[in-house]
């Protein structure tokens, strides 16, 4: 049973929660095709979404999911407001303790600020993204989204593209997908992939028809544009010539190998914009919508851990 | 006249341990008599039951807060822990608020440290104007007024052809120059060093080659000006075969090593633990292994505490963020008692790199178990055990990456010139 008070990153989940995380989830996209979508789950419960890191989407998918599980949610935009002013990060984690969130949903842009503060703040916490280092519901949503067009979690090959270096979702699906027992390969340009990388038990390679050989899943992550120019890569036509996803290196993969995505996708760079949009290989709307699913099943799982905790708290 | 009766004498310049009583006399060693004497000269008789008695510690590389940040170390409390972590002699950084990179700044210093410090304090001063980079601070003016090294402490001299006129001058003038041995572009931003436990966490990162670049460009320089040249610390195995090389050489180089990149690796680290963050950041295994080898063997020269205090402010932050450094004068002994339990090095061993090395370089008299040597001594108990825990420490600051830790070692007395200060 999933017993943890927060979700900081998928290297502490076990097998067996990975599966509680993604059967509740299955239950939820289910729920989210209803008229009705509403539901009490979380009533009572305030849901404080602090973002120290520009994010729509994922914002968004937490705001969503808070509010059909009956939570009051708010958002916090951390970038505009008080780090400006030179508060730290302890210093916001006591203000918002004193204000009683039951949830907590934080992206920072450094690895490691999520526990940081977790540790200083008496709710569950839920790591949006910290830094180069996790973003567990990005992983858990992608594995949703596998296992339900794959049929299973377990003995595919999963290959990993781009920018391998700056992604927290490369580390969050490579903690998972290992740990489920897939084959993972990394592939993308060395100056893209960090060091000692193939010590943590994946397959690294800079070719991608190797790369692509054979994958049942083809994940393409996003290039930031900041790296193209010349530090990294020597230009974005170079990187979409030899790394950027097209029929004819999708064609490696196996017949019926899915692409995905994790958004924002540059068209043209890493992915080709018509392979995105093709309906018979691209899932990366499904992977929005699995997204809201995953992140109910998570704030339902806290919830109920945070109540446990507390009625423990209160019986002694 | 002080009598230290039955102490197991350390002395590391013939590299022995020896039963013996010491003799103190107008602050300096009078006589060394062999155990079986039982008639002292006159005055204070102490038994040291059999505990170790070496020559204090010599440590390079302590910073203070003052000037600056007196909130996190001021010249009492960096006494008090010098004192008590057998500490006599503090050589320290120039890396204060402002730097100390005029004669009238190193002369308020001094000043402080005379009224606050019952050990021993000798500064290093400002190699460059503002610890710039650009341009020479006034290297005689600074010798005078007591400047007994020149360093820019973690900042290293960008520009090649600065800091070969910096060493010219330094030779003509007979100054130490100290260095930081870490390429700066390459090390900018970095926390941790590279390989899979960076990049499991996350973190920016820097290759150990970052030193060795550094390193062989320094001593090139070295070769070009003939200069007396010490670098700070050199924390892996490749920097290693060059500083070797240089010293075949026979070029004027030493080296040193902080106690912390001699007793942890870059696993301690874990969850973004920041009291683990130091510079250069701690290092793989095999590399924490070289170092601990090459002071055994004396290829590394000097062992430092580079005691660095930081507040708890500035280290309550994500890993990226937070300070640099660790406190180390009173953690340095028990610290290193633990490569002599693991049979990495004996005692005379250890104190050649922590007493008679350091002395050494600065050219003092300190360092030796000698008669005629100022009476520099610790008595300590290389055994007793003790949970070590940051809160007892008598730094302003208590970040001490050994907190909770299972040490052995404790310091039982100090004296600086024939009086007990601890």
């Amino acid at each position: 049973m999933f017993t943890q008070r927060h979700l900081l990153g998928i290297e502490s989940l076990s097998q067996q929660d990975i599966t509680e995380i993604l059967d509740l989830a299955e239950h939820y996209a289910q729920h989210n095709l209803k008229q009705n979508k509403h539901l009490d789950v979380l009533a009572g419960l305030t849901q404080i979404n602090m973002f120290f890191e520009n994010s729509t989407r994922t914002q968004a998918s937490f705001e969503i999911a808070g509010k059909r599980l009956g939570a009051d949610v708010m958002n916090m935009s951390m970038q505009a407001s008080s780090i400006k002013k030179g508060e730290t990060l302890i210093d916001t984690a006591l203000t918002l303790n004193a204000m009683h969130p039951d949830l907590l949903v934080v992206r920072h842009p450094h690895s490691g600020a999520v526990k940081l503060l977790a540790e200083k703040v008496n709710c569950a916490v839920m790591n949006a993204g910290d830094g180069r280092h996790e973003h567990p519901t990005q992983a858990l949503l992608d594995a949703l989204t596998i296992r339900r067009s794959k049929g299973r979690l377990h003995r595919l090959i999963i290959a990993i593209c781009g920018d391998i270096a700056h992604s927290r979702v490369a580390r969050s699906n490579m903690f998972l997908l290992g740990k489920m027992e897939n084959r993972v390969r990394l592939v993308g340009p060395k100056t893209l992939m960090p060091a000692g990388v193939d010590k943590l038990g994946v397959e690294v390679t800079d070719n991608m028809a190797e790369g692509l050989k054979d994958a049942d899943v083809v994940m393409m992550l996003r290039l930031q544009k900041e790296r193209m120019d010349g530090a990294f890569i020597p230009s974005e036509r170079e990187y979409y010539h030899r790394w950027g996803l097209d029929e004819a290196k999708l064609a490696n993969a196996k017949p019926d190998a899915i692409v995905m995505h994790p958004g924002p996708m540059n068209r043209g760079v890493e992915i080709d914009g018509i392979l995105a949009d093709d309906i018979n290989r691209s899932v990366i709307q499904e992977q929005v919508e699995m997204g809201v699913a995953v992140r109910m099943a998570v704030m339902e799982l806290l919830a109920r851990n945070l109540r446990k905790s507390k009625e423990e708290g209160a019986s002694c | 006249m002080l009598t230290l009766t039955n102490a197991r004498i350390i002395d590391p310049e013939a590299g022995t341990e020896k039963l013996r009583s010491v003799v103190i006399k107008d602050g300096r060693i009078d006589q060394i008599l062999a155990n079986e004497i039982k008639t002292f000269p006159a005055g204070k008789v102490i038994d040291c039951g059999g505990k170790c008695l070496a020559p204090g510690i010599v440590d390079i590389g302590v910073k203070i807060g003052e000037p600056g940040e007196r909130h996190k170390e001021s010249f009492r409390t960096a006494g008090l822990a010098a004192a008590a972590g057998g500490v006599t002699t503090m050589v320290t950084r120039p890396d204060t608020t402002p730097a100390i990179d005029t004669p009238e700044i190193l002369d308020f210093f001094r000043r402080r440290a005379a009224d606050e410090v019952a050990v021993n304090v000798l500064p290093m001063a400002a190699l460059t104007k503002g610890r710039g980079g650009k341009e020479m601070a006034e290297i005689g003016f600074l010798q005078d007024a007591g400047a007994v090294a020149f360093s820019d402490a973690d900042r290293p001299i960008e520009n090649a052809k600065t800091l070969q006129r910096i060493l010219t001058y330094a030779n003509a003038s007979g100054a130490l120059v100290i260095g930081h041995v870490q390429e700066p572009v390459l090390s900018k931003g970095a926390a941790v060093t590279s390989g899979a436990f960076a990049t499991k966490q996350g973190l920016p990162a820097v290759s150990p080659m970052a030193e060795r670049i550094q390193l062989e460009r320094d001593l090139a320089l070295v070769e070009m000006t003939g200069a007396k040249y010490h670098a700070d610390q050199i924390t892996c195995a490749s920097a290693l075969t060059v500083l070797e090389r240089a010293k075949k050489a026979g070029l004027n180089v030493t080296a040193g090593v902080s106690i912390h990149h001699l007793t942890l690796n870059e696993f301690d680290v874990e969850d973004y633990r920041t009291f683990f963050k130091v510079k250069p950041p701690l290092r793989a295994e095999d590399d924490r292994l070289a170092v601990v080898h090459a002071v055994a063997n004396g290829l590394i020269d000097i062992i430092s505490s580079m005691h660095t205090p930081q507040d708890e402010e500035s280290k309550r932050l994500p890993y990226e963020e937070a300070a640099s450094g660790a406190v180390g004068l009173q953690t340095m002994l028990p610290a290193l008692m633990q490569l002599v339990h693991g049979g990495h090095m004996d005692l005379p061993t250890l104190f050649r790199a922590i007493s008679l090395n350091p002395a050494k370089l600065l050219g003092l008299e300190a360092g030796r178990m000698a008669e005629g040597a100022p009476a520099d001594l610790i008595l300590f108990d290389p055994d007793a055990p003790f949970v070590m825990d940051r809160f007892e420490l008598l730094s302003k600051s208590k970040n001490a990456p050994f907190d909770g830790r299972r040490m052995q070692g404790k310091v039982l007395k100090t004296f600086v010139a024939g009086e007990q200060v601890f």
